[in-house]
């Protein structure tokens, strides 16, 4: 058995099927992944990410610290602000990917991948110098209300202080009477919300958000879900297309990496590496046939071996499958014919243009 | 125990796969059970007309979003044919499994194989002690 959230009980309740996840019993699905897939991009999903880690740095130091330890600028963060970036290793590789919130001048929070919270809090204290660092991960529920339903769901429990929330910005608001940390952000390639708030308030506000979003078509949605949206919008999974060993150069995030700056742990690593040219470069797939590429299998290019799939599923908005792969540089150009070995058969597939879904209006 | 529906004209083996015996026609697929863990089936590989498949052993591949998992056969024999309606409209092995989300049409070989299967009050408590597992 593994951790749980505070919303446990909650998931067991509404008759979702619980799998272990990065060390935790999480709801994989409560009806279908598809329908639940269906809502984030028609209406709205709510998702228990209570999973993920919250590890706070304080102090004068905390922006200095933040600065050496993330791919990512952090000065130039206004507080109210969320940045994404990458913890680096000093062989360039990514220790986590992180969102990255300015909560005062001098106090930062990084939401972290579940699956490396110990991981993260042991880097970060090792590298934050005089800053303070304190992960208060099991104390923090978290929810991610998304979809394009989610900014009238939240709007009826949050008011109209909700709407102003653009993309990419925080506000501290009371939501169905829970003080709660809402951002413009999410991980499904769909507008929507993500809520930091105590977690012995989850249960009650979970079942809050479901009740006002029942009208506008509000389901509780599973990990199944979010890995489909998320592979839809290109994101990418630590430990699928990001590890210890990867670049985020070849990852696809160099818009994520102050190239100019540098000063950041790795920094020097990462063009040492992007000087010699990266073996492999993540690209995104799409098969032309039946079937499904699924992590692990192996890609060819004019039949030789040429990468392997990190991530691939059925994309429930566009009706055939999709996936990422690391690929030899000559093989990723878009277009590029591709081989994916299936149980010994091979399927046909081409490099496509990413995301596979974009966000409506944009 | 969650609510599983297993027709008591059907054998069943370990592995949640059922054969029926119908008149002159004998049909396989998977239990109410499978295709409930499974969730939704997004895409299947099945044996041809002429194929033969061997009790316990592989003969197909069934694909949910999250996982794969191998079809097993439930008795010898060889294949009449496999249901074409699942190539455009795998769902229906969700939304009917023993009905219009059947697999295989076979003709056994070993009559004598059914009885190595479980009815379906032993495959129901077979079902049950691996859900209080």
């Amino acid at each position: 058995m593994g951790k749980r959230t505070p919303l446990y009980d909650s998931h067991v309740r509404l008759g979702a099927r619980m799998v272990e996840f990065a060390g935790f019993d999480m709801p994989v699905q409560y009806s279908s992944i598809l329908e639940e897939h269906a809502a984030v991009r028609e209406r709205a999903g709510l998702f228990d990410v209570s999973h993920m880690g919250q590890i706070h740095l304080s102090g004068p130091e905390a922006v200095s610290a933040c600065e050496r330890l993330l791919s990512c600028e952090v000065a130039s963060l206004r507080p109210g602000r969320v940045r994404y970036g990458l913890l680096c290793n000093e062989q360039g590789g990514v220790v986590d990917d992180v969102t990255l919130y300015r909560i005062a001048d001098d106090e930062l929070m990084l939401c972290v991948n579940a699956a490396n919270i110990d991981k993260d809090r042991d880097w970060i204290e090792g590298h934050a110098g005089a800053a303070s660092v304190e992960d208060r991960s099991d104390a923090t529920a978290m929810l991610a209300l998304q979809g394009p339903a989610a900014p009238g769901v939240l709007g009826g429990l949050a008011g109209p202080a909700a709407g102003e929330i653009r993309r990419f910005r925080f506000s501290q608001l009371d939501v169905a009477g829970v003080p709660a940390r809402v951002s413009n952000t999410g991980y499904t390639g769909a507008p929507g919300y993500e809520l930091y708030f105590d977690a012995a308030r989850a249960p009650e506000l979970f079942d809050r958000l479901l009740d006002a979003g029942q009208d506008a078509g509000l389901c509780p949605a599973g990990l199944g879900a979010r890995d489909t949206l998320r592979l839809e919008a290109a994101l990418p999974l630590y430990g699928h297309e990001l590890s210890d060993d990867i670049s985020p150069l070849a990852a696809g995030l160099e818009r994520f990496v102050k190239r100019k700056q540098g000063g950041f742990i790795g920094a020097e690593a990462i063009e040492e590496r992007a000087r010699a040219g990266h073996p492999e470069e993540l690209v995104g797939f799409e098969l032309l046939g039946r079937g499904i590429a699924r992590a692990g299998h192996a890609v060819l290019c004019d039949e030789r071996p040429s990468g392997r799939v990190t991530s691939g599923a059925p994309s429930p908005t566009l009706g055939r499958s999709i996936g990422l792969a690391y690929v030899r540089p000559e093989a990723a150009a878009e277009g590029t014919l591709l081989g994916i070995e299936v149980r010994k058969r091979l399927l046909e597939a081409r490099v496509v243009e990413t995301p596979f879904v974009r966000k409506r209006g944009s | 125990m969650a609510n599983y529906t297993f027709p008591s004209d059907c054998f069943y083996t370990k592995e949640d796969e059922w054969v029926q015996v119908d008149d002159d026609r004998t049909t396989l697929g998977i239990t109410d059970y499978a295709q409930q863990q499974l969730g939704d089936v997004v895409f299947l590989e099945l044996p041809s007309a002429g194929d033969e498949i061997k009790q316990g052993e592989p003969f197909g591949v069934i694909e949910s979003v999250k996982a794969v998992s191998d079809l097993y056969a439930p008795v010898t024999g060889r294949v009449v044919e496999s249901n074409p309606a699942l190539e455009e409209t795998p769902e229906l092995v969700n939304e009917s499994c023993y009905e219009d989300g059947w697999l295989l049409a076979i003709e056994p070989t070993d009559e004598s194989e059914f009885e190595s299967l479980m009815n379906s009050s032993a495959y129901r408590d077979y079902v049950a002690e691996r859900e209080e597992g």
